[in-house]
């Protein structure tokens, strides 16, 4: 397959403080354990899209990521690791490695996503439709406003706030229109153009972009030399590639390769329009064909590419690792409702716990949990939905509900633990009570302490 | 016994089988209430021109007889004499189970006003089907109508159900095959409610705005430019009442269906019903009259089509689609080819070709004649070697040896074309001169034909522009070539381009390549950089945001004015008056900048309001004003910024709303200066800054040249 991954893996990304730092970037955030760039890197691999490019925001993050990778990966996939600078955005991370890009056609995937839909089915349908772009979307998960106790109101602003207007054609192959939810605070508008092209547009606003794309080589770098001031892959290239593509100044499926006369390239330009018409299962030719026509019927002088889009099925798992919350909503799906993404990890469905776990006598560790290796726990604690890794310490009377527990971690006695994320090496010692906050890698907190959600980290050297 | 025992049961039960039915009633609006049909309409109504010689009237009762109607309420307005004296002596009248009643009515000017006046009528009392009588359809009503039933069971707020089709529009031309403008549609796939309904091109802009709520509450909508609306609405009886509300609904889609939509109080929704294979057009333009003529001839309006309508023995569908009425005088040479119609009477002459046009009864064409696309009415007559393409030819027309139609010309009743004359494309022809006072509102079609010229026989009215013309050098005469009779219309709505949009004619291929040419440097600028888009939105946004502080702006400069009014004129103190002010400012959350000016604004207006007969007196209200309030203008002035500002807001108000100040502007504001409301520093940065602007900015700094230079020199001599 003549396909080129790049893995946006970001790097110590601000609104994840306190939670990343130098030594843990965030591909490297544990979610049941593992890395989380481990799920996407699992998902190419499973696909067979082993050509990779991991990309990652800064040199010392780079070379945390590049060590972890090769020494897990080292057999199983071809990765090169690329150090751009911070806060260059996604579109501008593209052009910093464009003169990797030799495929034909190139995935781009967020290294924070978490998902079991198969890039390769991307990628086919990108190859099927033989588009400009293809976008993945998938459902916008019901399961993060469930619970976390936010009332009502505050659901619904958020729910506003986060929705994307996303326009297909009837047939729901290509994508027509894409808003996300900064650019329309007051009301939706929907071009016209490409409408009376189509005759119809479906809007959906129960979907969202999940960061993978697929993308014609020619065309993404066209755009990205033509358009230097974008920044985003999903603000600015992907909506621009939707809006102009039915007046396509990246020229993608129109540029002839080489010099051939003239007749040739009609009759493979033919060739090719008729067997993506095949693949495509389609008996009339696609609007794209059409709008590209002249009313005489001669050759086309327009040109047009096409968006495409993927509709993850709406029982597939499907979230970005872009906030806290989503941080917590990931670790307790993954050892919850969403195990299978774990597959060949453990062998007991309800409860993943460690090899070699301790447990002091009464302790009990509920279902949807997961224990590390090494780590011990004394008597008479509780664990319940939570996550705790490797080679940690509690002690007794501790109970740890909803909560995230990274490695070596030392928790005293007495402690309840709810609704919060601990990271390594962190210290607490006895009866110190922690509700819906987050402890930075190496923080002590002190004996009898109580928060609510705070966030506590170790002040910078 | 037991037998009549039997049937008395029987008729109890039939009994209170007609007490729970229902008869089924609709409303057929008789008028079109625009003015697209002129010259046509102004001498015979909309709903009685022939539509492939039976009419258009016609189909509509048909159909709705033939859907299971048995009530219709005909409302008729314009012309309202002929529709009633033509339905009386039809067959509709006397028909068993279909009553048409008229309603008429002199001064209606919309829809609207039609559906006012037929709720105090007080004679719909359920669902009713609410048509224009210009409709030719053959779908069948049971599948709606149950629809719209069940869906009022669940829900009493779902008062209408519109009926709609496929039908893509031409991308290029943006309009339907009807000539119908482009129609954008959302559309619930589930629930098929109706969410947004744009007809006419009314924002030009490439955007359908769709409110957020609407995106919020369905999760998915399809949007819809591949839809016609067949103007069949299946109502409920609010829907009456609510034009008698709502007594500014006038347009049955532009205000009804928009205010509906729009107004999320009363929660009223509509609905949508789609049909696939029946048939259902309304005639609304002359491209519609064109194409639904075709679709009639080529039956897929089945079972209302020609030879049906009028019985089995009047006309005959031959071969090649062509239909000929049982006495028809045909030449031996002549060719008749495929899609025509020729009516019963009509005589036909030699080597006269005739294809894909209706031509009427009792016509009479001679030798050598082309006709190709028309529609000819009846007793017309053509003489030997006219040509005639794509041209709507209406009753009692006479065309001389050798005239020429063009492609789209419209010949109203009774005109006479000269010899050897050419009537150039697209023009409308008619007796009657065409209306000088021009009401682009096409609402009022009835307000202008019942200037009184309408009534007039056509017969007499001939007459008297015939005896007109041998007085008169100027008339139609010279327009028509010799003999001819008749006024060309200069064309008006839309403009001299658009005229093909809804001719009979076909669109010609070199104007469609126009069209492609403009539309895509349109688009060149659509798409030249997606920046360009992003921007527009935001200075959109801006600009409303702007406006909103720009309403609260003027409010509160009124507010300044009455309670500076009320200071002057109640003597409040100067502190008082302070106070006063900045509690207004805080809560109108205005800064002290936009405070300073307004009260500026209302001393100066103060000035002007008290009485003076010349500039010297307004002068001196003017000092007299400034000096008494100086200290309440003070307190908002605290830095040079603010005092800049006053001078802008002065000139303005010798600009625009009080002139008699611009005299005045250096003196006054010397005295401002004087009396150290604005310093130096103010002033000087005021003349720097306009040094730059435009000349007819400039207006003022000249004035003040003078006291500028003087402030400078005194500065430098400080300095000095």
């Amino acid at each position: 397959m003549d396909f080129q991954v790049v893995v946006l893996a970001g790097g110590i990304s601000k609104n994840l403080s306190p939670l990343v730092s130098k030594e843990l970037p965030k591909p490297l955030l544990p979610v049941a354990n593992r890395p989380v760039l481990s799920y996407v890197l699992q998902q190419l691999e499973q696909s067979n899209l082993k050509d990779l490019i991991v990309v990652v925001e800064g040199e010392d993050a780079a070379l945390v990521v590049g060590a972890w990778i090769s020494g897990t990966f080292i057999d199983r996939l071809h990765v090169e690791i690329a150090a751009v600078p911070e806060d260059i955005g996604t579109a501008g991370a593209i052009r910093a490695i464009s003169h990797h890009l030799t495929a034909k056609d190139i995935l781009v995937v967020s290294g924070d996503l978490v998902s079991d839909v198969p890039p390769g089915a991307v990628a086919a349908t990108h190859r099927r439709h033989d588009a400009a772009v293809t976008a993945m979307l998938c459902s916008i998960p019901v399961s993060g406003s469930l619970d976390s106790g936010s009332s009502g109101g505050k659901d619904k602003a958020k729910k506003l706030g986060r929705y994307n207007i996303i326009g297909l054609d009837p047939g729901k192959q290509f994508l027509l229109h894409i808003a996300t939810g900064a650019e329309i605070e007051k009301d939706a508008r929907l071009p016209k153009r490409i409408l009376r092209a189509v005759g119809q547009m479906e809007i959906r606003s129960d979907l969202m972009d999940a960061h993978m794309y697929a993308f014609k080589r020619s065309a993404l770098q066209e755009v990205l030399d033509l358009k230097d001031t974008f920044q985003s892959l999903k603000e600015d290239v992907l909506p621009y590639l939707v809006r102009s593509q039915l007046k396509s100044e990246a020229l993608s499926n129109r540029t002839p390769q080489g010099e051939e006369n003239g007749n040739e390239k009609v009759t493979s330009q033919n060739n090719q329009v008729f067997v993506s018409r095949i693949l495509a299962n389609a008996s009339t030719p696609s609007f794209h064909d059409r709008s590209s026509e002249n009313p005489d019927g001669s050759a086309p002088t327009r040109k047009t590419h096409k968006c495409c889009a993927y509709i993850a099925s709406s029982s597939s798992y499907c979230v970005c690792l872009n906030s806290i919350q989503a941080f917590m909503d990931i670790n307790r799906d993954v050892t919850g409702e969403a195990d299978h993404l774990l597959s060949g990890t453990s062998s007991d469905p309800n409860n993943n716990i460690g090899p070699s776990p301790k447990l002091g006598t009464k302790t009990t560790v509920g279902p949807h949990c997961m224990l590390g290796e090494g780590s011990e726990i004394g008597d008479k604690c509780q664990v319940k939905r939570s996550v705790i890794g490797r080679h940690c310490r509690i002690g007794s009377h501790v109970k740890v509900v909803n909560s995230i527990v990274m490695n070596h971690v030392t928790i005293g006695d007495g402690c309840i633990i709810q609704g919060s994320v601990v990271c390594s090496n962190v210290q607490l010692q006895e009866r110190v009570v922690l509700k819906d906050c987050q402890v930075g890698a190496g923080f002590v907190v002190t004996a009898g302490s109580e928060y609510k959600a705070e966030s506590l980290a170790r002040k910078e050297k | 016994m037991g037998a009549q025992k039997k049937g008395a049961t029987a008729r109890v039960s039939e009994d209170s089988e007609v007490v729970a039915h229902h008869p089924l009633q609709a409303i057929l609006l008789a008028d079109s209430f625009t003015t697209k049909f002129r010259p046509i309409t102004l001498e015979r109504p909309r709903v009685l021109l022939p539509l492939v010689n039976i009419p258009m009237i016609d189909y509509t009762l048909a159909w709705l007889e033939s859907a299971g109607v048995e009530e219709v309420f005909v409302f008729c307005c314009a012309h309202s004499k002929q529709v009633i004296g033509y339905l009386g002596s039809s067959e509709w009248s006397s028909k068993p189970d279909f009553s048409v009643t008229t309603i008429e009515a002199n001064d209606s000017i919309s829809a609207g006003d039609a559906l006012r006046l037929i709720y105090e009528r007080q004679v719909i009392d359920g669902d009713f089907v609410l048509i224009s009588g210009d409709t030719v359809s053959n779908m069948s009503l049971t599948q709606a109508l149950e629809e719209h039933k069940e869906r009022r069971k669940r829900d009493a707020n779902a008062i209408m159900t519109m009926v709609v089709q496929q039908s893509k529009p031409s991308p290029i031309t943006q309009q339907s095959r009807l000539g119908t403008d482009e129609l954008f549609m959302a559309i619930n796939p589930d629930t098929k409610q109706l969410l947004y309904y744009e007809d006419k091109a009314e924002y030009s802009k490439g955007f359908i705005s769709l409110d957020k709520t609407l995106i919020a509450d369905n999760p998915s909508i399809i949007l819809h430019n591949d839809k016609q609306d067949c103007y069949i609405d299946i109502c409920s009886e609010e829907v009456l009442s609510l034009f008698t509300d709502n007594f500014d609904y006038q347009h049955l889609r532009r205000h009804f269906v928009k205010g509906l939509l729009v107004d999320d109080i009363m929660g009223y929704k509509i609905f949508t019903h789609e049909i696939h294979s029946s048939y259902a057009a309304r005639i609304d333009n002359f491209r519609s009259y064109d194409t639904i003529s075709k679709d009639i001839i080529q039956r897929w309006t089945y079972p209302f089509v020609p030879d049906i309508l009028c019985g089995s023995s009047a006309i005959k569908l031959e071969r090649q689609g062509i239909y000929r009425a049982s006495d028809v005088t045909l030449s031996r040479s002549a060719q008749v080819g495929s899609f025509t119609v020729i009516g019963q009477g009509t005589t036909i002459g030699n080597n006269t070709k005739i294809s894909h046009s209706v031509i009427g009864e009792g016509c009479s064409i001679g030798s050598n004649v082309t006709i190709e696309g028309s529609y000819i009415w009846n007793d017309v007559t053509i003489e030997d070697g006219c040509k005639l393409s794509h041209a709507i030819v209406c009753d009692g027309v006479t065309m001389k040896l050798g005239a020429v139609l063009e492609p789209g010309v419209v010949l109203s009743f009774k005109v006479v074309v000269g010899e050897q004359f050419v009537v150039p494309a697209y023009s409308m022809v008619s007796l009657i001169q065409q209306p000088t006072q021009q009401d682009s509102d096409e609402e009022l079609e009835y307000a202008d034909n019942s200037s009184g010229i309408v009534e007039v026989p056509s017969d007499k009215l001939n007459g008297e522009i015939s005896s007109d013309l041998s007085n008169t050098q100027y008339g139609p005469t010279p327009e028509l070539g010799t003999g001819g009779v008749g006024y060309i219309w200069s064309i008006f709505e839309g403009g001299h381009d658009e005229e093909w949009r809804h001719s009979v004619a076909p669109i010609p291929t070199d104007k469609l390549a126009k069209i492609m040419l403009d539309k895509d440097e349109d688009e060149e600028l659509l798409t030249q950089g997606g920046n360009a888009l992003v921007e527009e939105l935001k200075s959109d946004s801006e600009d409303d945001d702007n406006e909103g502080s720009r309403d609260d702006y003027a409010s509160f400069e009124k507010e300044v004015e009455a309670t500076f009014l009320r200071a002057v004129h109640e003597n409040v103190k100067v502190d008082h008056a302070v106070l006063e002010m900045n509690g207004l400012r805080l809560s109108y959350n205005i800064a002290a900048v936009d405070c300073a000016a307004a009260i500026f604004y209302s001393m100066m207006k103060l000035a002007v309001e008290s009485s003076h007969s010349s500039a010297s007196e307004l002068h001196r209200n003017a000092v007299e004003v400034i000096t008494t309030w100086q200290k309440l203008l003070k307190s908002f002035l605290h830095d040079i910024d603010e005092e800049i500002e006053v001078i802008l807001k002065f000139e303005e108000i010798c600009l625009e709303s009080a002139k008699e100040f611009s005299p005045l502007f250096p003196q006054i504001l010397h005295l401002l200066y004087d009396k150290e409301i604005l310093q130096e520093d103010a002033i000087l940065r005021w003349a720097d800054e306009k040094e730059g602007a435009d000349e007819s900015d400039k207006v003022f700094l000249k004035r003040s040249e003078k006291f500028i230079q003087w402030l400078r020199e005194a500065e430098e001599e400080e300095e000095d």
